[in-house]
């Protein structure tokens, strides 16, 4: 799930200088579940926006404001609706995705943070840096590439204390997670295994896939 | 080939002494300092920003230091550098007859004083050992196109972290430098024989043969080796010493003396150095003053080490 946070309030509204009608549209996947963008953030976006002399002239709440087919019919409802600007409560992705299919200045009102798993309602953790070469297979489906603060593909810097990383003292060190996980599973012979040189060429960005390529569309 | 390699590859007992570049670009008092350890140590090592902080580059003083006809070590962190800097710079490095090389990981930026900056951290230790290696054996760069002139010849180095728990971690490490090309090992500060010798033990269990040289921290304080316990991750001071630098401190408050616990610091640095080569323990030391290399001649005196 893409995780996103709400941006201060003073930053959305700077960004809204000078407009007065204004559009919102949520998402109802990851947004949602970030309490970042479904019906009820709506809502109280409506509310706060109208509070301060906003006239809201639309909300529109894609189930998932990344997917452009979908955003691009739901957005059919603003048409004609006056609307100087439009709020986006999605995530860096969604956002953009509303402003491909609309003729107007888009503004975000989260930050995108990380793609990560779900713990529970409401408690997300990085898991996954989509650094485009996985590694898991060789650390025990822990990634360090993600959850060591410095990436670290063949093991433990010599900055833990305690079990605890030097960076982030409340994260775990990665290495001895996946020293404890392989140990646990049968594979402590994959430690001495592990990538001496794991290559970016993968990470360049912007990417693309395209499953259709070479079929017929 | 360097004096440090000369004399890990004879047997001889090696010393060598860390030096950090300055904080600006006055570079005359670590010139100064390395003119006091001509002929005491066979290599001044010279650090990458160590603690993130940030400072005049270790390539930068290397080449001061070979000019004033010192042997420098280049310390080399990957986290500022990608792959592409750290072999441009190992490569100017060479062109300047700097041959002996350290490699590690680095301390992350938030941990320094210029927290903004990014960590780059394309390759580890053991990575940026590994793409050295593969550019001596092949004569091509990190992207396998061929040098001009073909590789320099190089002396690798790394680290390791004697007091880890838990300890194979550190061990496998270790390991993949070995294999990697690191040929010879300095350990972080050790304070007491039986830590080292618990790890050089392990060393051995493990098969792995490389020189190791036990890290050594002269202690200025009791307050210095509470702080390093208790902040520094991988350096535990044991509490005897402490109370002898307290003791050190009191004597010092009643005779009006300034000094003695650094002092102090000094004699157990230079009398674990000598039990060290005594016993035979490991390949050599490396000493780090933190700021006061000035007092390495002193300590390697009292432990009465010539090179």
């Amino acid at each position: 799930m893409i995780i996103t946070e709400k941006k201060p309030a003073e930053e959305l509204l700077a960004m809204l200088s000078g407009v007065r009608k204004v559009a919102l549209v949520g998402c109802g996947n990851c947004a949602a579940a970030c309490q970042t963008g479904g019906e009820k953030e709506v809502a109280e976006m409506k509310q706060f926006l109208e509070e301060r002399g906003f006239e809201v002239v639309g909300t529109v709440l894609p189930d998932e404001c990344c997917h452009k087919m979908l955003v691009k019919r739901d957005l059919r409802a603003l048409k004609d609706s006056g609307a100087e600007a439009v709020v986006g409560l999605a995530c860096g992705d969604g956002v953009q995705t509303v402003a491909d299919n609309i003729q107007l200045p888009v503004y975000p009102a989260n930050n995108t943070v990380f793609l990560g798993q779900v713990e529970r309602v409401g408690i997300f953790h990085e898991y996954c840096r989509m650094c485009g070469d996985c590694v898991l297979g060789e650390t025990g489906g822990i990634c360090p590439v993600t959850r060591c603060a410095k990436s670290l593909v063949n093991g433990p810097c010599g900055g833990q204390k305690n079990g605890k990383c030097e960076v982030c003292p409340d994260n775990d060190c990665a290495w001895i997670l996946i020293y404890n996980r392989l140990q646990a599973t049968g594979q402590a012979e994959k430690l001495g295994r592990t990538r001496r040189t794991k290559g970016y060429s993968g990470a360049y960005y912007p990417k693309h896939v395209n499953l259709r390529e070479g079929k017929k569309a | 080939m360097s004096q440090l390699q000369s004399a890990l590859e004879s047997g001889r007992f090696a010393v060598t002494a860390e030096m950090a570049p300055p904080k600006g670009c006055d570079f005359s008092e670590q010139i100064r300092v390395a003119d006091l350890l001509k002929d005491k140590v066979h290599g001044v090592n010279v650090t990458d920003m160590q603690s993130a902080c940030l400072k005049a580059s270790s390539l930068g003083l290397c080449i001061h230091l070979k000019q004033a006809g010192a042997e420098p070590i280049l310390q080399i962190t990957g986290r500022d550098r990608s792959r592409m800097a750290i072999l441009a710079d190992v490569l100017s490095a060479a062109s300047f007859g700097i041959d002996t090389v350290l490699a590690l990981t680095g301390d992350h930026p938030v941990v320094g004083d210029c927290k903004d900056s990014k960590p780059v951290y394309d390759l580890d230790s053991v990575g940026i050992l590994q793409m050295l290696s593969d550019m001596e054996r092949t004569g091509c760069d990190c992207g396998g196109n061929p040098l001009d002139g073909g590789a320099p010849a190089l002396f690798k180095g790394a680290s390791v972290t004697p007091v880890y728990d838990p300890l194979p971690l550190q061990i496998n490490k270790l390991r993949q430098k070995v294999e990697a090309g690191a040929r010879y090992i300095q350990t972080q500060g050790v304070f007491d024989r039986e830590s080292l010798c618990r790890f050089l033990e392990e060393v051995d269990r493990a098969g792995i043969s490389v020189p190791i040289m036990a890290g050594i921290i002269p202690l200025k304080s009791a307050g210095m080796a509470r702080f390093m316990n208790e902040n520094v991750p991988g350096i535990a001071v044991p509490e005897e010493m402490i109370a002898r630098l307290d003791a050190a401190a009191a004597e010092g408050r009643e005779k009006g003396v300034k000094g003695l616990p650094a002092q102090l610091g000094i004699e157990m640095a230079a009398e674990f150095i000598a039990r060290i080569k005594e016993e035979k323990i490991c390949a050599g030391v490396h000493i780090m003053a933190i700021g006061a290399e000035r007092n390495v001649p002193a300590i390697l005196e009292k432990a009465g080490v010539t090179i």
